[in-house]
C-alpha cells in the first residue's frame, strides 16, 4: 500500500497557457548502433528509449525540482530543455516558441561546474555577460559582473582562477555565471552533488536566499530529498527507465522565506517525504532487481 | 577556553626537527656532488694510467678547454676556426627559423584539423607515415629541391619539428571538454568566439607540450644535421673529429646538452604557465 499523494497530479500535466515552460509529449530516443560495419563487427545495438511521454507545465517563477533513480533520463530531459540534445518526439515550448537549440534565456549550472579554468572568477562572468550582451558598455557589464559576485558571496576571490577555490566557491561561480546572462529559466543538473554535506547545506541556503531575491524559473535535478523540500514549490518525481515517464508531481506548500528548521515543523513536511522515499525506494529497488536479472 | 592561556608550544608538531643534512635535496645535492667528483676522479686516473684508447684526454685537459672556449666565445678566424659562441648562435638562429616557420604551420593546421573528424581522418594517413621517417632522410631531398646548405638545415629543422606540435595540436582541439563546449553553447557563442575563447585555451596545454617536444627534436636534429652543412655546432663537432681534438668535441657536447637543457626548462616553465591546474 502506498500513502496517499498529497497534492499530486497526474502524470499527464494537462496544458496551460500561462505556463512559461510546457514540455509535451516529449521523448527521447538513443539511436543504437546500425549499419554494414557495425553488423560485421558485431556491433549492432538496439535504440534506446530515455524517456517517453514527458509532460510537464511550468508556470513562471516556480522552482521545480526532478528527483528519480540513477540513470532514468534527469539530465537527459534536461539537455533538451537547455537545447544541448535534440528532442526526438513531442515538443518543448518556451513562452510559446518551440525550442530548437541552446540560447541565452535558459542559464545551466553544471554538476561539476564547467568553469573554464584559464579565466579568472571574474573572466568567467564577463566571458559569459559580454558573448550574450556584446552591445552593453563596459561599465555597465562591469557593475552587472561586481553585483552577481556580491550576490553569491565571492567578493575578494574575483581575481582568483577555479583551481584556487573550494568546491562551493566554484559552484558560486557557476550560479553566478548563469545568473550574470538574466536568463529567464535556470537549469541546474545535481548542482551539489559534487559537494560535501555542510557546504551543500551552505550553498542550498544560499539559492534558498538567492530565489527569494530574483525570484527566476528553477528547474533543478537533485537526488537529495531534503533539498527538494527546502528549495521547491512542485517536485517531479521519475520512473526508472528506460522509458521514464512522470511519476506523480508533488506540490510543496511551504511558506517563503524558508529555512530548514521551520519546515520541518510544517504538519506535511513528513507525510511529503515519506511520499517521496517511498517513490525513490520503489523505483531504485525495481532498478536493482532488473539489473540482478540480466 | 580563556585567551589569558599561553599556546601549549609544545602540543605543535614542529614542521621540520631533522637536522639539515636530512633534507631531500640536500641530500640529492650530495649525491650529486659525490658521484661527479669519482667520475672525474675515475676519468682523470683512467686517462693517466691509459685504461682508455689512446688520445683520450684527461678530466682536467678537458675543464681547462671548456674553460677556454666558454671564455673565448666569440673570435672568428674563418669558418673551420670559430668561437664555439658564434657557432651556438647559428645553431640557435637556424633552429629558431626553422621551428617558428613549423610552428606557424602546424598549430593553425592542427586546430582546423581537430576541430573535424573528417579532416582528421583525411590527414591522418599523411601524419602517421611522415612522423617516423628519420629527418636526416630529408637531407638529400632538400639539398636538391633547395640547392643550398643553409635553407636545407632550416628545411629538416622545419620538417622534423612540425609533427609533434600538430598531432598535440590536434588530439588538443579534439579533445576538448565537451563541457565547456556546453557553456559556450549554452550562452549562444558564436563559432569563432568559440574557437578563440574557449577551444584554444582549453587546448593550449596540449599545445604548448607539442611545441616543447618539437623543440627538443629540432634540437636533436640540428647537430646531426649541420654535420653534413658547413657552420654550426654540428659542424664544429665534424671539424673538431677531423682535428682528433677529443677534449673539443667533449666541451660542444656538454654546451649542447646545456642549452638543450635550458630550452626545455623554459618550455617547462610555460607549460605550468598555461595550465591553471589542469594536469597536475
Ligand atoms: N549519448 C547517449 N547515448 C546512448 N544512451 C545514453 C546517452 N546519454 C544517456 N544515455 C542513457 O540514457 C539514460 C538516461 O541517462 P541520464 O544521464 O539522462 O540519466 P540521469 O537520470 O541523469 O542519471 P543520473 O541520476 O545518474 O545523473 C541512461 O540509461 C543512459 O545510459
Ligand atoms: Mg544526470
Amino acid at each position: 500500500m502506498r500513502t496517499a499523494p498529497v497534492n499530486s497530479y497526474l502524470s499527464a500535466d494537462a496544458p496551460s497557457d500561462t505556463a512559461q515552460l510546457s514540455i509535451r509529449n516529449v521523448s527521447k530516443v538513443f539511436p543504437g548502433k546500425r549499419g554494414l560495419i557495425n553488423k560485421i563487427s558485431g556491433k549492432t545495438s538496439r535504440d534506446f528509449v530515455a524517456t517517453q511521454d514527458i509532460n510537464l507545465e511550468i508556470e513562471p517563477n516556480t522552482f521545480v525540482s526532478i528527483i528519480g533513480p540513477s540513470g532514468c533520463g534527469k539530465s537527459t530531459l534536461l539537455n533538451m530543455i537547455a537545447g544541448l540534445s535534440s528532442i526526438s518526439g513531442g515538443e518543448i515550448l518556451l513562452n510559446g516558441q518551440p525550442i530548437t537549440g541552446p540560447g541565452p534565456d535558459r542559464g545551466m549550472v553544471f554538476q561539476n561546474y564547467a568553469l573554464m579554468p584559464w579565466m579568472t572568477v571574474e573572466e568567467n562572468l564577463r566571458f559569459a555577460i559580454e558573448t550574450v550582451q556584446p552591445k552593453l558598455s563596459v561599465k555597465q557589464r562591469d557593475r552587472i559582473i561586481k553585483e552577481h559576485i556580491q550576490l553569491v558571496g565571492l567578493v575578494g576571490a574575483e581575481k582568483k582562477h577555479p583551481h584556487e577555490l573550494s568546491g562551493g566557491m566554484r559552484q558560486r561561480v557557476g550560479i553566478a555565471r548563469a545568473l550574470v546572462i538574466d536568463p529567464q529559466i535556470l537549469l541546474m543538473d545535481e548542482p551539489f552533488g559534487a559537494l560535501d554535506a555542510l557546504t551543500r547545506g551552505f550553498l542550498q541556503d544560499e539559492v534558498e536566499r538567492i530565489w527569494e531575491q530574483k525570484r527566476k524559473t528553477v528547474i533543478m535535478i537533485t537526488h537529495s530529498i531534503e533539498e527538494a523540500l527546502l528549495l521547491s514549490d512542485r517536485i517531479v518525481m521519475m520512473t526508472r527507465g528506460p522509458a521514464a515517464r512522470i511519476d506523480e508531481i508533488l506540490e510543496v506548500p511551504f511558506p517563503r522565506p524558508r529555512n530548514r528548521e521551520t519546515i520541518e515543523q510544517h504538519p506535511l513536511y513528513h507525510e511529503l517525504k515519506a511520499e517521496m522515499e517511498s517513490h525513490l525506494y520503489r523505483e531504485t529497488r525495481a532498478v536493482e532487481e532488473a539489473r540482478i536479472r540480466k | 577556553m580563556t585567551l589569558s592561556q599561553p599556546t601549549p608550544v609544545d602540543l605543535i608538531p614542529s614542521v621540520s626537527k631533522d637536522p639539515w643534512w636530512q633534507n631531500e635535496n640536500i641530500k640529492a645535492a650530495g649525491l650529486f656532488a659525490l658521484s661527479l667528483g669519482l667520475f672525474l676522479l675515475f676519468w682523470e686516473i683512467g686517462a693517466r694510467a691509459g685504461w682508455f684508447v689512446k688520445g683520450v684526454p684527461t678530466a682536467t685537459e678537458t675543464i681547462k678547454e671548456l674553460w677556454w672556449w666558454v671564455t673565448n666565445p666569440f673570435y672568428n678566424n674563418g669558418p673551420n676556426d670559430l668561437g664555439i659562441g658564434w657557432n651556438l648562435l647559428i645553431s640557435l638562429r637556424r633552429v629558431a627559423i626553422g621551428y617558428i616557420l613549423a610552428s606557424l604551420v602546424a598549430v593553425p593546421v592542427g586546430i582546423l584539423i581537430g576541430m573535424s573528424p573528417v579532416a582528421y581522418k583525411a590527414f591522418n594517413p599523411y601524419v602517421q607515415l611522415l612522423k617516423p621517417v628519420s629527418p636526416l632522410a630529408w637531407l638529400p631531398l632538400g639539398l636538391y629541391l633547395l640547392r643550398d646548405s643553409e635553407k636545407t638545415g632550416i628545411f629538416i629543422i622545419f620538417i622534423s619539428s612540425i609533427w609533434p606540435t600538430l598531432i598535440n595540436t590536434t588530439f588538443g582541439v579534439a579533445n576538448v571538454n565537451q563541457d565547456y563546449l556546453d557553456v559556450a553553447n549554452t550562452l549562444g557563442s558564436s563559432r569563432l568566439r568559440t574557437i578563440w575563447k574557449v577551444i584554444i585555451p582549453a587546448a593550449l596545454p596540449n599545445i604548448v607540450s607539442g611545441l616543447r617536444i618539437s623543440m627538443g627534436i629540432a634540437w636533436l636534429v640540428i647537430v646531426a644535421a649541420e654535420m653534413l652543412l658547413g657552420t654550426g655546432l654540428g659542424y664544429f663537432i665534424w671539424n673538431e673529429w677531423n682535428n682528433l681534438s677529443i677534449a673539443n668535441i667533449l666541451v660542444a657536447i656538454f654546451i649542447i646538452g646545456l642549452v638543450g637543457l635550458l630550452l626545455d626548462n623554459l618550455f617547462a616553465a610555460l607549460e605550468k604557465f598555461v595550465a591553471f591546474g589542469r594536469n597536475s
